[in-house]
């Protein structure tokens, strides 16, 4: 389903700010997988994510989705099939437009956009069934503007209108990480029921190892652009947090090493 | 009386500049200078078109297509160019300047002999009322005035209720959600470059069509008429909006255009009580500056005596 090679990003090349984001990256999920990945700040764990959802040109690499290659398309046409939802429960949705609005402009993800009515009964009607799922109470506020929302309740619409059609790729970035511990739960119990229901190809990209043990068929850990460690099937069931904080734990010795290590040697030989 | 309607009648004209002032300003957020130029643009056009004899319906139709270019040129260099978008306005109005002269060929073009829709609308007062005077709440007007000013609130009328129902539709609810939230439609699979040039291109066409409306009732087209004009949209928009609120589409629409008019009639009395013309522009340019900053400035005034601490 989801198909990247030797994924490649500098930014800022050249410059003093240069940042090897990307080093190589290969990916490969058949159709229904839930891959989970995990690192460190800086591991390039969002970055790969937005290279998916093309926010920006590779330097090198392919992506393939649903059998096309899609490495040239800019981010407006591979939206046609990719759902996504962002970190920020700000950018997500318009918040000046009302709640029916937001999910009616979803309900056209990478279609044609005409002079039709944007909210006719129908859609109002699928959209009143389809939020009253949620269990919010939102159903009735339908009208009211997005931005009077808390953030759980928006990233909550966020997730149901990244999946309104069904995508052939869902990207989720640490879409829970900035919501209360309450809120975080309540669109986490959403994700996993909406993502089992329709069997959707998922990457999720995360902080938590808590997260990380529980959900996902198969988990990758990102350290300096690279993947660092995979497991799928039976490995990644087995894993717990214990074991991913174990493997951190080893990422920063051996990139304390390597420093302690360079340290050492220019002592020795300068 | 007389005042009153003609301030009323400009105060309606001047109602589609705000509109189209309403979506640059605040549906995409930008101060589009383009204005300036893109007024004059559509009344020079209308004016020449009607002296040269074309119905007036069509050349006021011509005079609302030059905006739509000139807006589209403006949102192309924003959108495609990537350039800062002040600059893009200032560039468009800048170069429109001369457009202007070329498409007028002097620097103004009276309206006397050919027909115009203030003409028409003349002559529809005379055959429909068929007198010269008509009693109004008691004053007498002149049937002219008062059917110009029936014919500029049918049109204003037509306009906004277009406008609602547009921004209501697929594509009008993708373009505001382009202003919005451009990374959030962009991942629902909008090209927010695209919407931004034709929400641009129309802001600037409503704002052609008032120039175009304006340059038939006051009865000429002036290369100096756009002068300023982008302060007295954004005065009109910003009155709108402490009139209205900007709640809903439909109460932020016709604020645009009661803050028109209600300006317009501020400016008749003000001008009636002595006000030099010439600090006109000065006056609308502190208002702006006024409305924008005060209510900020006030709050953070009130901030501090809320929370002095108890002795």
């Amino acid at each position: 389903m989801l198909h990247v090679s030797n994924l490649s990003k500098t930014f800022n090349a050249g410059t003093v700010n240069e940042v090897r984001a990307l080093r190589g990256v290969n990916l490969d999920l058949p159709e229904g997988a839930f891959l989970v990945i995990l690192g460190g700040n800086g591991s390039g764990k969002s970055t790969l994510l937005s290279a998916v959802a093309g926010n920006f040109r590779l330097d090198e690499g392919e992506v393939h989705l649903a059998g096309q290659n899609v490495t040239h398309w800019a981010e407006h046409r591979r939206a046609r099939l990719i759902g996504r939802v962002f970190q920020n429960p700000f950018m997500g949705t318009a918040p000046t437009m009302s709640i029916a609005e937001n999910l009616s402009l979803a309900a056209r993800r990478g279609q044609r956009r005409h002079l039709g009515w944007a909210l006719p009964r129908k859609l109002m009607d699928e959209l009143r069934n389809r939020v009253s799922q949620l269990r919010m109470g939102l159903e009735n506020r339908l009208g009211n503007a997005i931005g009077s929302l808390s953030g759980g309740q928006r990233q909550a619409l966020t997730l149901l209108m990244a999946t309104w059609l069904k995508p052939a790729l869902l990207l989720l970035d640490e879409h829970t990480a900035a919501l209360d511990p309450k809120s975080a739960d309540l669109v986490l119990r959403v994700t996993e029921d909406v993502i089992t229901r329709h069997r959707l190809t998922t990457l999720m990209v995360t902080h938590s190892m808590q997260q990380a043990a529980n959900l996902g068929d198969r988990i990758i850990i990102m350290h300096k652009g690279t993947v660092a460690y995979r497991f799928a099937g039976a490995d990644k069931q087995r894993l717990g947090v214990d074991d991913l904080l174990a493997r951190f734990e080893g990422l920063r010795r051996r990139e304390l090493l390597d420093e302690t290590a360079a340290a050492l040697l220019k002592e020795t030989y300068l | 009386m007389t005042l009153f309607l003609g301030a009323f009648t400009i105060g309606l004209v001047l109602s589609l500049l705000a509109l189209g002032i309403y979506i640059s300003y605040r549906v995409f957020d930008v101060a589009d200078i383009t204005v300036d130029g893109s007024i004059t643009f559509g009344a020079a056009i209308c004016a020449v078109l009607i002296v040269k004899g074309a119905h007036p319906l069509l050349a006021t139709l011509a005079g609302f297509g030059g905006g739509l270019a000139a807006g589209t040129v403006t949102g192309i260099l924003q959108a495609k160019f990537k350039l800062n978008p002040l600059l893009s306005g200032i560039l468009v109005m800048t170069g429109l300047y001369s457009v202007n002269l070329h498409v007028m060929g002097k620097s103004n073009v009276p309206l006397l002999t050919g027909e115009t829709l203030t003409t028409w609308a003349e002559r529809l007062g005379r055959a429909g009322l068929g007198k010269p005077e008509v009693n109004l709440l008691g004053w007498l007007v002149s049937t002219r005035d008062l059917v110009t000013l029936m014919v500029a609130l049918g049109v204003v009328v037509i306009v906004c209720l277009a406008l609602y129902w547009f921004f209501r539709t697929e594509l009008g609810t993708a373009m505001r959600a382009s202003g919005d939230n451009p990374q959030m439609i962009r991942a629902l699979g909008v090209n927010v470059e695209r919407y931004r040039i034709m929400g641009l291109a129309l802001s600037n066409g409503l704002v052609a069509l008032s120039g175009a409306l304006l340059a038939q009732y006051q009865g000429f087209a002036d290369a100096q008429m756009g002068i300023g004009m982008v302060v007295w949209g954004l005065a009109s928009v910003i009155i709108g909006e402490s009139l209205t609120g900007s709640r809903s589409l439909g109460l932020a629409i016709y604020g645009a255009v009661a803050g028109s008019v209600l300006f317009r009639l501020l400016v008749a009395i003000a001008l009636r009580w002595g006000l030099n013309p010439n600090d006109l522009k000065l006056v609308t340019a502190l208002f702006v500056f006024a409305a924008l900053v005060l209510p900020q400035w006030l709050k953070r005034r009130a901030r501090p005596a809320l929370s002095t601490p108890p002795r």
